[in-house]
Formats: structure tokens, C-alpha cells, sequence
């Protein structure tokens, strides 16, 4: 503790989650190909175009060996959002004669939620899962609720916010088992928990190479091309590109980025796993000892080992996240939007609004030190306690007044 | 969401912040606001009976920097005033002095709910000790004027 951090940038990034810096090797990979290297990866008469299609494959293949895939069953998008309305819509579309059933959970990401909203909207049905305190939903729950006519089901890898990973394989089996297709939103997935297209059954897979280390605006749809082959009507018409699935010029030097960004992943894994965890298990310990009654959010049995939410009771997100500005995290409160909502994946935890606009997501990334994780547990441990002093919710729980029992004004 | 240079100052460097002896006859408190809306504010008032002056103020806020901002700003404002005067606050003023944006409009309400509300529980104990020297204690009262 006595020796001078070595701290290069202020505010500290921990927010990994939204996004994550790109790996410098990641950079030097692409730069070429906003260069010298320009060609239409879909012209198949000169150089220029062999190029650019030879680096794609390259990228294609990378992201296939991320995931245990075939390089052929990945489809380049612009990134997780519409590869999930990709799989979601398309499959609804192109199997519509089949059924109109869809299951998915309360606390997917939007990019999930809206289109299935779409899809009810259009007369397809949709199956929410609820979760437990922890975000973990129920299996038997899950094999209830599918149905004759039940198209597929999509579960994330794991969950944006808490960091809680659904038991994958065990859904994919299920969903195997019951002939269901099984969508994943691995968003936030890859360098953090092992993917396996074959071990886990999964025939639907939406990627985004800004969560690891690649460039924002390009991300990826595994699409299964065997047991099951699955088929999708495309949301974008046009030049047939991606096996007619997503048409559009391919987003070359981002797709190159992406493909050396998935190598790093998995050629690292092990070692960024093992770091993460020390970091984020470094934080958590800091935390918790100076401030024993915070709370940490989501499963802490099974989760992604770089991201830590935690409700600071007593405390407003907002005013903390003002306090600690020297690091940048996010907030659970959303009180910067008009509604005043707090997160809606906090709240289907069961977790209170009070302790829902506590919460502080710490997501590490790659290039956090042990420094900057000792700095921020001084920082969050020194605001937090002033907030508190000035919290008259603190005060009243100094003087043994229970919370709950108090009469608010709401407004 | 970029605060302003007054809501920051405020934030960073609170005024008035603690409690006053929320029993005392001469004390008003007002606690508004719920936990899950995101702010709770209390705040205190100290009224010197003869002039009817707030001779001090005190509060605590579990809120947005905004929120600790306004509540903070209101104890400033408070300090010195007459009761009448602090019932005249109006919210509108919190805005323009500490540059609130839209979405924060309602940090600047609470507080001058939290005004109005330690007034009136400093008025209901005064009322209620007026009150009852005059409702229980009529008879006596009345003969105390006769012997004065």
C-alpha cells in the first residue's frame, strides 16, 4: 500500500462490459486493409478482391475456432444487436408454418427483448422466464414451457449486468432433446467463459467483436449448418451475401479486427481467465472488508470472471458513481433518464429498487493492474462512506429504524 | 450527464450536512421522498421563537448529486430567513441558481417539499403546544389572564 501506484489514465476504465479497448495487436491487423489492401471481398475477378475475400476467410476462420465452429457457419453482422434480430426474426419468419411459440427470460439484453416484443406484436407467442435471487433461471421451468409448437429458445451466455452465466449446456441439451432450437446471445462471452458450439448444443450464436478486444460495428451469427441445418429468412435483402442471410458489402478491416481479436481470445484464454479472476476477487475482498454490508449482485457460484455488481446499501448509484469519477463504471440507477427506473434485470433478481439504485457494475478488462483495482477499492470505500454520513437512510438504521416500515412520501 | 459548476461545488463540498435534535419543541423536520424513487431528503429546521427567524438548518439526502445539490443549496437559503420567507422558496429558484437539467427538475421539487414539510411539522408542535394551553388548559389559561 505504500508504494506509488502506477496509474497511466484517468478516469480508470472499468466498464469492459459496454465496451473494451482495442488490443493494440488487434489494430495493427486491421490498418492495412484501410489501406493499400481496399478490395470488395465479393469481387471474385482480380487481386484486390482475392485479398480482401482471403483476409475475411482468415477472420472467418478465427471466429469459427472461437466458438468450436465451422468457418462456414459464421455470418458477419454489424454486431450482437443484429445478429440477435438476425436469429430471432429470421428463424420466427422462415419457420412460421411450423409454429409460432418463442421462449426467452426477463433479463436478456434488449437486443433480445425488443424483438421478441416485435414478435408478439405480430401475433407470435413468447414464453418469459422469470430467475431466481441470483438470475439463474430454472431448468424444469424452462422444459415446461416449451411446446409442440415451439420454434426456439433464447437464453444468454451470460448476463451483461451481474455477470451471471446460464448453465448453456445443459439448456442446449434440453432443447436438442426436445427439437427445439436453442439461440445464445454470447455477447459478453468469449475470453471469459469457454464456447463450444458441439458440447453446448447450440444452433444459434450472436457475437460482438467490441466486447473482446475488437473493433465496434462488426460482429457475428453462428448459424448451425448440420444437425440441425438451420435456415433464416434475412432481414437485409440484396447482393446475397452470407448465404443469402445478411446481404451488404462485408466490413473488411473490422471483420479482419474481429477475426484477430477471437485469436488473442482463444489463445489466451487460460491466462486472462486467471488474471481477471485475481483482479476482480482483489476488488470484491477490498470492498467487502471495509464495507461488510455491501452486497454482491448475481451468482457467485457461476458467473464471468471480470465483471463484479455491487449494491452499496444506504447509497445512491448516481451520486456514488459522481463521487468515484476517476473511475468509470456503470450505474444500476438509470436516474439520469426521466422514468426513474432502476435496472430492470436487478429488479427481476427480487433485488429492491432501494438496493437497485445502490448497484455499481465493475467490469475489468485486459489492461487493468492490481494498482488501479487498490486505487478504485480506496476511492469506492473513502465516497461511499462519506455518502453515508450524509444518507439519511444510513441515519436511520444507525438508530435501529427498520426501512421497510417506514411510511414514504412516494412522489 | 454533466453537472454544473454549482451542483458539483455543492456535491463535493456540502453545506450543512448533520441533524438537529428532531424532539426539540423549536426543531421542524421534513423527510420526503421513497428509496426506490432514488432520493430520500430530510431536512431540519431550527426557529428562534421571537423573531421568527430559521437560526439554523441541517440535512441529509440519499440521492443523485442533484438531489444532495438542492437539499444542500435549501440549508443555505434557510439560514437567517423568516419562516414566512422559507414558505416563499419555490423550486424554480433551485433550478436557475444550480443550473438543473430537465431530467433532474424534480430534485429542486423535493426540496421544496422538504422546506414546506419541516415547516409544518415546526408548526403542528408549536400548534399542538398552542393547542393544548389553549383547548386543555382554557380555564386556567383564561385565569392567568384575569390574575395578570
Amino acid at each position: 500500500m505504500t508504494d506509488t501506484p502506477q496509474i497511466a489514465t484517468f478516469p480508470i476504465y472499468m466498464d469492459n462490459s459496454a465496451t473494451t479497448r482495442c488490443d493494440p495487436r488487434v489494430v495493427d491487423k486491421m490498418v492495412p486493409y484501410f489501406g493499400e489492401i481496399y478490395g470488395n471481398a465479393a469481387s471474385r475477378n482480380h487481386a484486390y478482391g482475392w485479398a480482401a475475400e482471403s483476409a475475411v476467410d482468415e477472420a472467418r476462420s478465427q471466429v469459427a475456432q472461437l466458438i468450436g465452429a465451422h468457418p462456414k457457419e459464421i455470418i458477419w453482422t454489424s454486431g450482437s444487436t443484429e445478429a440477435n434480430n438476425l436469429a430471432i426474426k429470421g428463424v420466427a419468419e422462415m419457420y412460421s408454418k411450423k409454429g409460432r411459440h418463442l421462449i426467452t427470460c426477463v433479463t436478456e439484453h434488449k437486443a433480445v427483448i425488443d424483438p421478441m416484443k416485435h414478435l408478439e406484436q405480430q401475433g407470435y407467442e413468447v414464453t418469459w422466464l422469470e430467475v431466481d435471487g441470483a438470475g439463474r433461471i430454472d431448468l424444469g421451468q424452462l422444459a415446461a414451457a416449451i411446446r409442440d409448437d415451439t420454434l426456439l429458445v433464447s437464453l444468454m451466455f451470460a448476463n451483461n449486468e451481474t455477470g451471471t452465466a446460464h448453465p448453456v449446456a445443459e439448456i442446449g441439451k434440453l432443447c436438442k432433446e426436445r427439437g427445439v432450437l436453442f439461440h445464445t446471445d454470447a455477447t459478453q462471452a468469449p475470453g471469459k467463459l469457454p464456447i463450444d458450439v458441439e458440447a453446448q448444443d447450440i444452433d444459434l450464436l450472436s457475437l460482438s467483436a467490441h466486447k473482446f478486444y475488437g473493433p465496434k460495428g462488426v460482429g457475428a451469427l453462428y448459424v448451425r449448418r448440420k444437425n440441425p441445418r438451420v435456415r433464416l429468412a434475412p432481414i437485409l435483402d440484396g447482393g446475397g451475401h452470407e448465404r443469402g442471410m445478411r446481404s451488404g458489402t462485408l466490413a473488411v478491416p473490422g471483420i479482419v479486427g474481429m477475426g484477430e481479436a477471437a485469436r488473442i481470445a482463444r489463445e489466451e484464454f487460460d491466462q486472462e481467465v486467471a488474471r481477471m479472476t485475481a483482479l476482480r476477487d482483489r476488488l470484491e475482498n477490498g470492498i467487502r472488508k471495509a464495507l461488510p454490508d455491501s452486497v454482491i449482485n448475481g451468482d457467485v457460484e457461476h458467473r464471468m470472471p471480470h465483471l463484479s455488481n455491487i449494491s452499496f446499501p444506504y447509497v445512491e448509484g448516481e451520486s456514488l458513481i459522481m463521487g468515484i469519477k476517476d473511475v468509470a463504471v456503470s450505474s444500476g440507477s438509470a436516474c439520469t433518464s426521466a422514468s426513474l427506473e432502476p435496472s430492470y434485470v436487478l429488479k427481476s433478481l427480487g433485488l429492491g429498487d432501494e438496493l437497485a439504485h445502490s448497484s455499481i457494475r465493475f467490469s475489468l478488462g485486459r489492461f487493468n493492474t492490481e494498482a488501479e483495482v487498490d486505487y478504485v477499492v480506496d476511492l469506492v470505500v473513502k465516497e461511499v462512506t462519506r455518502l453515508r454520513e450524509m444518507s439519511p437512510l444510513w441515519e436511520m438504521v444507525q438508530e435501529g429504524i427498520d426501512l421497510s416500515q417506514v411510511k414514504w412520501t412516494v412522489h | 450527464m454533466a453537472y454544473s459548476d454549482k451542483v458539483l461545488d455543492h456535491y463535493n463540498h456540502p453545506r450543512n450536512v448533520g441533524a438537529l435534535d428532531k424532539d426539540a419543541q423549536d426543531v421542524g423536520t421534513g423527510v420526503v421522498g421513497a428509496p426506490e424513487c432514488g432520493d430520500v431528503m430530510k431536512l431540519q429546521i431550527k426557529v428562534d421563537e421571537e423573531s421568527g427567524r430559521i437560526v439554523d438548518a441541517k440535512f441529509k439526502t440519499y440521492g443523485c448529486g442533484s438531489a444532495i445539490a438542492s437539499s444542500s443549496l435549501a440549508t443555505e437559503w434557510l439560514k437567517g430567513a423568516t419562516v414566512d420567507e422559507a414558505l416563499a422558496i419555490q423550486n424554480t429558484s433551485i433550478v436557475e441558481e444550480l443550473s438543473l437539467p430537465p431530467v433532474k427538475i424534480h430534485c429542486s421539487v423535493l426540496a421544496e417539499d422538504a422546506i414546506k414539510a419541516a415547516i409544518a411539522d415546526y408548526r403542528s408542535k408549536r400548534g399542538a403546544a398552542g393547542q393544548s394551553a389553549t383547548a386543555a388548559q382554557a380555564p386556567a389559561a383564561a385565569g392567568d389572564g384575569t390574575a395578570s
